[in-house]
């Protein structure tokens, strides 16, 4: 897997061979499957944008991917996470599909500046999906090493890898360098 | 079921006692996302120049949490909301 994102005269161009988009289409499936999880409530209240939760998801990744707004405040988060949790997973939702079709699309793909954005997004919330489940700790890096190929986590913390040289490459284009 | 004495909370209530209290938008340290991209989000976001969102970046890294902008509270839960948008762990904060 050496593709990635090359500096262009329109912009940003994604260059990924076909077995990377299909494990990034993956990747983005189970994503968007899990926002499905995230409760939806009454139907008029979210054409207004307001949820009903207040309370911040029980699945971690969940919680990391739509966090508290106020970190001592239980009824000022809650009533964030109110006003907040429906545009959010919209944004999240908005972000994946465009990120899928782009995969969809064959060989090299130029993103504008807006899609880059979306691109950038994704590739996040991916690895802070991946980061979640591993319980990725700020040392941890020393941990997953010397990982046996055989561990059930090896493929997750290849993954996470190529997921942050994906993100970092993706930034240092949009900086120019 | 008991019947409690009735007290309403009024929204804001605080505010109306300070109003000139500045609120805070912090974000906090997290062990997944990158320093390029915290640099990159804080650019983006706010419009700083990449020194000054370098140096927040570091703030966050090294001392756990940075203030990365100042303002009404309604300023500052916008920003929260951009930055989750953006994966980082950022929450509001009253100042004092």
């Amino acid at each position: 897997m050496g593709g990635g994102f090359k500096r262009s005269s329109t912009g940003v161009r994604m260059s990924l061979d076909r077995v990377e988009k299909a494990v990034l289409a993956n990747l983005i499936g189970q994503l968007r499957q899990l926002l499905e999880e995230l409760p939806k409530g009454d139907p008029g209240l979210a054409e207004l944008g307001i949820s009903e939760s207040t309370e911040a998801p029980g699945d971690p990744v969940l919680a990391r991917l739509f966090p508290d707004g106020y970190r001592e405040d239980g009824a000022a988060s809650g009533e964030f996470r109110r006003y907040t949790e429906a545009s959010l997973r919209e944004g999240k939702e908005r972000d994946s599909e465009l990120v899928l079709r782009t995969l969809n699309e064959g060989g090299d793909v130029s993103l504008d500046p807006d899609q880059a954005q979306s691109w950038l997004r994704v590739l996040n919330d991916l690895r802070l999906a991946l980061g979640t489940r591993l319980e990725l700790g700020e040392d941890d890096h020393d941990r997953f090493r010397d990982l046996d190929e055989d561990d059930p986590e090896y493929t997750m913390i290849v993954t996470y890898d190529w997921l942050t040289q994906l993100q970092d490459g993706l930034v240092h284009c949009l900086w120019g360098g | 079921m008991t019947s409690a004495p009735i007290t309403v909370e009024r929204p804001g209530a605080d505010e109306e006692i300070r109003p000139d209290l500045p609120w805070l938008t912090i974000v906090w340290n997290d062990p997944i996302n990158l320093m390029s991209y915290v640099t990159y989000v804080f650019q983006t976001v706010f419009g700083f120049a990449r020194e000054k969102a370098e140096k927040l970046m570091l703030d966050v890294h090294h001392k756990g949490r940075a203030v990365v902008d100042s303002g009404t509270r309604e300023e500052m839960e916008r920003n929260v909301e951009v930055l989750h948008s953006y994966g980082l762990w950022a929450t509001v904060k009253r100042d004092d």
